[in-house]
């Protein structure tokens, strides 16, 4: 009797075999999709519609301190391919959060990676402090570039001194063994100077990138649409300028762990982040639309590397950097869709 | 518990300015009481509109033809809505629900006053059928602009033991607004339960004369969401909670459905120096 290869109707085609592990500062990761700060509170609403389990990890809502009601309302705008948000860091304390959300990720299994904001460089100190011991944590996000805090004076992420400070002090009050990345502002004129500013200060990686400072007018109200005067832009409208950070921080300290975030909606979204230098990548924005978004990200990224020959996503990583003399087998259209047969063998060469 | 899924349009209805949608949504029926809601996704896959569209669950069928079916009122406000009015029988839908909490009901039959403003009476209808199985009585205040902006009257009373129409321009029932009849409503019936759902300055209105009475009300609020499912924190109102704090709370997941005199409602759209963690009272500093 010959080989059967014919599936019974309605049975899924069997997942491609991609090896998704992701190392960041020494962490292995299952894959490399996470949720995005603020963007997936502490993962319980989401495990509604999808394991939180089951991605590389959970990126926490900033924590700070105290309880912290943030601003008023209206809090967020749609705009063009995006959305303009100033929450203003609401949020119950770095205790509950503790004893609630983090307990409860850890007991789920869940990977956490815990995003901390503070006022100040003593703030951000205590708050990694106070995670030693933790279950659960798996890495800590320092976020010193949120915009829409109460005090546009005291945004670190702008100031290379500034964002050093904070890094050099969270690394010395965090627990050891946990990769501590600062997430970095878009809105500086060279990123790749504070990038070096963090990684000499002793950051493990750097996330990129936070919300771009933005604005709305409401022209019916004749005031601007949000309470908060200003907020965060996000959504596939800030796309290439993540793309952007992600290329020119990677040719600048080609070594250090990038997590790359910035309007991913879909699987190829995702692939031009990796193949601009990120070792993992955040789905943010995106889950207000579609909160199973990071697993079909996930799948979806794991066909477009099968498509294109990878056996291994670490092989794609910074890929789109190698020297413009390197031969490269016909592509599939960047118009059209993928090629679905005739892969390409993983033979670019992970070492570009 | 939500789900999210690829609906069906079964039939798109005009009912005065609105727009009444039936979408095939097995399991999401069977999980639907009154006071729900559902967020739609707005556009199709390559839209520009990343944000979901959230409203009122109205009609809910568990079994039929079609297997479960859940039917919405919407208005055309924007974009979104725009485009949900153009959608057809067969177009699929991405659909997230049922979403909140809840209205509750009483465990005994009491008389119960129900107000709508707008198509806010949409998720009243489904609740009095509901009170009218548990044996209550139920009596209905509907009001809108004008005639073409209410919703549900003829279903209302079919159910109700009375019902009052208020309209601004006087096109139907008495010139005027809800508030102006409530009073005479509640007294006449001798409510034991208020419940509403329109307008914010309509919530507050009820909320004012049942509290005066001594009657509790139960109102589902709308705020602007951008997610639905609690993670994105921007649907928040300064809400009293059971320790007496004040707390900015989600209205998608801890409402929309609150107790009336628990909403700060003099402070909505704004941060009380009160509320938990309030940055008007922390000040600057982040």
């Amino acid at each position: 009797m010959s080989e059967l290869t014919l599936r019974p109707a309605g049975v899924a085609p069997p997942a491609p075999e991609v090896d998704m592990r992701t190392t960041l500062a020494g962490l292995t990761f299952p894959n490399p999709v996470f949720t995005a700060s603020g963007c997936a509170a502490a993962g319980q609403e989401l495990d509604q519609f999808f394991d939180v389990s089951s991605i590389g990890g959970v990126v926490t809502k900033s924590i700070m301190l105290a309880p912290r009601s943030g601003r008023a309302t209206p809090r967020m705008a749609e705009t063009p391919s995006g959305m303009l948000n100033s929450i203003g860091l609401q949020g119950p304390g770095i205790d509950a959060f503790l004893d609630k959300d983090l307990a409860w990720l850890a007991q789920r299994k869940a990977r956490a990676v815990v995003s901390i904001a503070g006022g100040s460089v003593e703030d951000y100190a205590k708050l990694a402090a106070k995670l030693r011991g933790r279950p659960g944590l798996s890495m800590i996000e320092v976020n010193i570039s949120c915009p829409n805090v109460e005090d546009r004076g005291q945004v670190f992420a702008c100031d290379p001194r500034a964002s050093a400070s904070v890094i050099q002090a969270v690394k010395k009050a965090a627990p050891s063994g946990v990769p501590v990345f600062a997430k970095l502002s878009p809105d500086v004129t060279d990123i790749t100077e504070i990038a070096r500013a963090c990684v000499n200060a002793g950051a493990d990686g750097l996330s990129v990138i936070n919300t771009l400072l933005g604005m709305v007018i409401d022209t019916t109200t004749l005031r601007p649409a949000l309470g908060g005067v200003t907020g965060g832009l996000s959504g596939p409208a800030i796309r290439p300028v993540a793309v952007r950070c992600v290329w020119q921080i990677r040719q600048a300290l080609p070594d250090v762990p990038i997590l790359g975030m910035g309007g991913i909606r879909t699987g190829l979204d995702a692939l031009e982040f990796v193949l601009a230098g990120a070792n993992a990548i955040s789905v943010g924005t995106t889950v207000f639309g579609d909160p199973t978004a990071p697993v079909r990200v996930l799948e979806e990224l794991v066909v477009a590397l099968a498509e294109r020959g990878f056996s291994r996503f670490e092989d794609a990583v910074g890929l789109a950097h190698r020297p413009p003399d390197l031969h490269v087998p016909e592509g599939p259209d960047p118009l059209g869709d993928p090629p679905t047969d005739d892969p390409h063998g993983g033979t670019f060469g992970g070492d570009a | 518990m939500p789900m999210q899924i690829q609906a069906e349009v079964l039939s798109l209805r005009k009912v005065g300015a609105y727009n009444a949608m039936t979408v095939v949504a097995p399991g999401m029926a069977e999980l639907t009481k009154p006071g729900h809601f559902l967020a739609v996704q707005v556009g199709g896959p390559e839209s520009s509109m990343l944000l979901r569209r959230a409203f009122a669950i109205y009609d809910v069928k568990a079994r039929g033809v079609y297997g479960g079916t859940v039917e919405f009122v919407f208005a055309v406000h924007g974009k979104g809505t725009a485009w949900l009015a153009g959608r057809r029988p067969q177009d699929k839908l991405d659909v997230v629900g049922p979403l909140g909490k809840p209205f509750r009901l009483p465990a005994q039959p009491v008389n119960a006053t129900l107000v709508g403003g707008g198509y806010g009476s949409a998720p009243l209808l489904p609740l009095a059928t509901a009170l009218r199985d548990r044996g209550c009585r139920v009596d209905f205040v509907l009001g809108a602009g004008s005639v073409d902006r209410l919703f549900g009257q003829l279903d209302a009373k079919r159910i109700a033991s009375s019902i009052e129409v208020t309209t601004d321009d006087g096109s139907m029932g008495r010139r005027g607004r809800v508030s102006d009849v409530l009073p005479q409503v509640l007294d006449r019936t001798g409510s034991e339960v208020v419940y509403a759902c329109g307008p914010m300055a309509m919530l507050r209105a009820v909320t004012d004369l049942a509290t005066e009475r001594g009657i509790p009300c139960q109102v589902a609020v709308e705020e602007s969401m951008a997610c639905g499912i609690g993670v994105c924190m921007t649907c928040v109102l300064p809400v009293v909670g059971d320790d007496g704090v004040t707390r900015m709370v989600r209205s998608c997941v801890e409402g929309p459905v609150f107790l009336g005199d628990r909403v700060r409602w003099d402070d909505v759209g704004t941060v009380p120096p009160d509320v938990l963690g309030s940055i008007t009272a922390v000040g600057g500093g982040h």
